[in-house]
């Protein structure tokens, strides 16, 4: 099974952040948080609002210094109700806004993230996840939110979600995610977790210019002109007009008509319910997101995310040496999930793991893309403690047939 | 005046003889007074009927979630201070639900325009008791009348750190414009509660059942602050301004000067 060409072709497996002496940008070794709060100022945010909760408290901790010196503002607000609130009403003024949070402030930013959804309000959210439920395991990581990501909220819509595993791809994530929620007029959450929030590794700030910014699409509807602040053009896409412009309009939680007034008009429900679904799940290609390694030949697969993808890199790195054909595919999109771009790479496997730290959220959503539900195992730790490439190991052992 | 009203928009939901009309008109008023430019206008409202008011104004609106009005309110006014913002709560939405967020922006002093139009019910429900019912009031939910207390919602708004305290009633028209007037020149957190009536699930229910007898109530039970009447009459509730502190720094204000010196300390 082994061969030397498999064992070049795996030196060249992407490891890490992509550093080399010549690239552009400043090197620095800063924890996770740090990066996801550098990543909003350099993709322009202008307004965060929060409330202090482990283990994200850090990224209010360097807004509140470094937003003002762009020209931003910050508020620790009352707590994370009013928290997302707030940053919904900057951004209806055309600011880039963000919170910041963990799993229980999440529960509670639940009622304002469906406002979000509803009213089409670009903001990202950011959840670095720790042990749960309820207060769950402070200090300690986790990965037990996935699923109130997508359902969290009341009623059906759609939501955007994107991880990272590591600070090079964190940065690129965070910009990525104040870009696809400019995009969508949509809420999109930043997923981490603990492990990562707090580790300290090498980052390179990307030079200005370097990484996309998409910005605020405003209306080119003239003054005097009727503005329909939810009349989608032909690409879908809504433009804005920010408040204090010179079109004035309505804004509201309950379903709507173009003019943003409330509605009960069946029609006029129904074809928003569908348009807030269909503008991202119709899109669930272009936004899927992820990184494939040694994934050609592989008979066994396992698919990770956020920090387990590191351990499930390094046991694909040591299967390789040893002959053996694993391939990883790391989703860097949850949700929408990418289930098209997961049944293509498991197809013809004789097993996909995945590997997560909670009780299988994103292993459910991988059986029901499958073409072959039953070949699919669970590897995972809900111990507060990282999977590691043993516990890992393990479980390969067991799915191959040679037991513990 | 009708140049603020929304007109496509109509009719409202307000039912017949509901004093949040009353309130709307006032306010209109006291902004045609002023002299404001309607892009410079931004209302923010909860859920209730009194929240309903900013679908029919032509400003800058955004009927937010119950009880959150404040929150949103204030990341607008963070974001762009110059602006107007004006918030109309009902009692349960200013004070069951979003007392927290009233009290804490209350502290911050942070320059919003509130008007709390009490009713003493949650109307759009169906009559349900608030925390500001008081004692003794028949409720959907109070067959047998309330137990709880109410809260003063002008005393709460002084020690949360309001600046600009008023209270009239719908009755009172023209006090009613003038207070709102203030309140909107005033830089900083001001309150305005209006009590307003709800002949439907309040005055139904509690000895009066029509506009006219619950705004005559208003008349009768009610008193200037400071005035011979409300000193020999000590069971009426007081109307006027209790509460206008131009010291306290504005939040915002406040805010923008802090950063300005940090950064200079730091240089």
């Amino acid at each position: 099974m082994s061969s030397h060409s498999e064992t070049r072709r795996l030196a060249r497996i992407d490891i890490g952040p992509a550093v080399t002496k010549d690239a552009p940008g400043t090197v620095r070794f800063v924890q996770g948080n740090e990066v996801c709060a550098e990543a909003a100022l350099y993709a322009g945010l202008g307004f965060f609002a929060g409330y202090p909760i482990t283990p994200s408290s850090e990224i209010a901790e360097i807004l509140a210094r470094r937003l003002p010196e762009q020209g931003g503002s910050f508020i620790q607000m009352e707590d994370e109700i009013s928290s997302l609130a707030a940053i919904i009403g900057a951004s209806l003024t055309g600011k880039k806004v963000m919170t910041a949070t963990s799993g229980p402030g999440f529960s509670l930013m639940q009622e304002a993230l469906g406002f979000a959804v509803m009213a089409e309000i670009p903001c990202v959210i950011v959840d670095v996840m720790r042990g749960g439920p309820s207060t769950g395991l402070p200090t300690q990581a986790g990965q037990g939110d996935i699923n109130q990501v997508r359902w969290g909220t009341h009623g059906d819509h759609a939501i955007i979600a994107l991880t990272a595993s590591n600070h090079q791809n964190l940065f690129e994530v965070t910009v990525r995610a104040f870009n696809l929620a400019e995009t969508y007029r949509s809420p999109v959450v930043v997923l981490f977790d603990e492990l990562l929030a707090h580790m300290r590794e090498r980052l390179r700030v990307p030079e200005p210019g370097e990484l996309e910014l998409v910005g605020r699409l405003r209306t080119s509807v003239p003054q005097g002109i009727d503005y329909h602040p939810y009349l989608a053009r032909e690409d879908g896409r809504l433009p804005m007009s920010d408040f204090g412009g010179v079109h004035r309009f309505n804004v509201t939680g309950l379903y709507h008509d173009m003019w943003g007034f409330p509605s009960t008009d069946p029609a006029v429900v129904d074809d928003l319910a569908h348009h807030l679904h269909d503008k991202i799940e119709l899109q669930a290609d272009q936004i899927a997101a992820g990184r494939r390694y040694a994934l050609e030949d592989a008979e066994i697969l396992l698919i990770s995310y956020g920090t387990p993808a590191r351990s499930a890199l390094q046991v694909v790195h040591e299967a390789r040496q040893n002959g053996q054909r694993l391939g990883l595919l790391e989703l860097q999109t949850l949700w929408p999930f990418p289930g098209r771009m997961v049944q293509e790479a498991c197809r013809d496997r004789e097993a996909v793991i995945v590997v997560e730290m909670n009780m299988g959220q994103i292993f459910h959503q991988v059986q029901a893309a499958v073409d072959e539900r039953r070949s699919v195992f669970l590897a995972n730790r809900v111990d507060g403690r990282f999977i590691t490439p043993r516990d890992i190991r393990r479980i390969l052992r067991i799915v191959e047939g040679q037991g513990v | 005046m009708e140049t603020y009203l929304r007109k496509r928009f109509m009719p409202h939901i307000w039912c017949p003889g509901c004093g949040h009309g009353t309130v709307l008109n006032g306010l209109l008023r006291s902004v045609e007074e002023l002299g404001l430019d309607r892009n410079e206008i931004v209302m923010v409202s909860g859920i209730g009927c009194s929240a309903r008011i900013s679908g029919y104004v032509d400003f800058h609106t955004l009927h937010t979630l119950h009880g959150r009005a404040l929150a949103f309110a204030t990341g607008v006014k963070m974001s762009r201070p110059e602006l107007h913002i004006i918030v109309p709560m009902g009692d349960g939405d200013a004070l069951a639900i979003g007392g927290n967020h009233f009290i804490h922006a209350a502290r911050r002093n942070i320059d919003l325009t509130v008007l709390i139009l009490n009713n003493r019910i949650y109307g759009m429900t169906g009559g349900q008791f608030s925390p500001l019912s008081g004692c003794g009031v028949e409720a959907t939910t109070a067959p047998y009348s309330t137990v709880d207390p109410a809260f003063d919602a002008v005393e709460l708004a002084r020690a949360a750190g309001a600046t600009f305290v008023a209270r009239t009633t719908t009755y009172h028209v023209h006090e009613l414009q003038q207070f709102v007037t203030r309140a909107i020149r005033h830089r900083g957190f001001s309150v305005v509660e209006i009590l307003s009536q709800c002949p439907t699930h309040f005055g139904r229910r509690n000895g009066a059942p029509t506009a006219v007898e619950m705004l005559s109530i208003f008349k009768e039970e009610t008193a200037k602050v400071g005035s011979r009447v409300a000193e020999e009459n000590p069971e009426r509730i007081t109307r006027g301004v209790f509460v206008e502190d131009t010291v306290k720094p504005e939040y915002c204000t406040a805010y923008a000067e802090r950063v300005q010196a940090g950064r200079g300390d730091r240089r």
